[in-house]
């Protein structure tokens, strides 16, 4: 039993843990708290697989704007926002039975493949350097497309917020 | 002896189910959001164990990865002007009373 073992049992129960707590709670902003240490945990698990750049892109992104993001969501809809409970419907039961059989194919699917018994090993070099050098090189035109999508995010998500407003 | 493929699939894989459950049953949209977050979150954690473990291991799943989080941001940030903007308008945040299109 490594380190290693124990670091991702601990990580990996923190991460589904999260999820379904986010799933069980009733109020929605603690939805967002317990989906908050889901995102730290999957960047423990980055860590874990030696992609420390893309950890900290996650811990950035999504513990910091993306949870900031959706409390400023809540707070300017309905702050007491929650979740009620709803007679039992069919429907959900369908769904439950849809997802249930999406994952036991998915699980045999996975089980079923012979993996690799060799793992990159991306230690030896500077992992942001090679990143940033595959990101200029293979990656330039994805890399631009990407601003060229974030800049028309942020004007449309600017234009669709404040059209409402200037109405009132 | 290091941590095999498969537990890491199989984390991203209960995420990502908990996260379809969580986009279908669910009715306040802002939940549906973290629930998609939630199920592009599994996906990025496929993609950074094959960029480790795969058939082919190479840094461009990690990559990959990067782009994916770009665009789950941007979503995210649509999705709320969306959502705000709805608000304004109707004056409700469930998805099931969004049904402006169904009238």
């Amino acid at each position: 039993m490594s380190g290693q073992f124990i670091a991702f049992f601990v990580l990996a129960l923190l991460t589904i843990g999260g999820a379904v707590f986010m799933i069980s709670f009733h109020r929605v902003v603690h939805m967002v708290v317990a989906l908050a240490f889901t995102f730290l945990s999957i960047a423990g698990l980055y860590i874990l697989l030696e992609a420390e750049f893309v950890a900290m892109t996650q811990i950035l992104v999504y513990s910091g704007a993306i949870s900031v993001l959706m409390l400023f969501g809540i707070m300017l809809t309905r702050h007491d926002a929650s979740e009620v409970q709803e007679k039992k419907s069919p429907v959900k039961w369908l769904i439950r039975i849809g997802v249930s059989v999406f994952f036991i194919i998915v699980f045999l699917g996975i089980q079923s493949v012979q993996w690799s018994d060799k793992p990159a090993d991306f230690t030896a070099k500077d992992n942001v350097k090679e990143i940033g050098v595959q990101m200029f090189t293979n990656y330039v035109i994805p890399f631009e497309m990407v601003s060229v999508l974030l800049l028309v995010a942020l004007v449309g998500a600017i234009i669709l917020a404040k059209k409402e407003a200037e109405e009132e | 002896m290091s941590v095999p493929i498969n537990s890491y699939l199989l984390v991203a894989l209960i995420l990502f189910c908990i996260g379809l459950y969580g986009a279908l049953t669910k009715r306040n949209a802002v939940v549906v959001l973290l629930s998609i977050e939630l199920m592009l979150n599994a996906v990025n954690l496929n993609l950074v164990a094959f960029a480790k473990y795969g058939l082919f291991p190479h840094i461009s799943g990690q990559i990959f990865s990067l782009f994916t989080i770009t665009v789950a941001a941007a979503e995210a940030a649509v999705g709320l002007a969306i959502l705000i903007s709805l608000y304004r308008n109707r004056n409700t945040v469930q998805v099931d009373e969004m049904d402006l299109m169904k009238r």
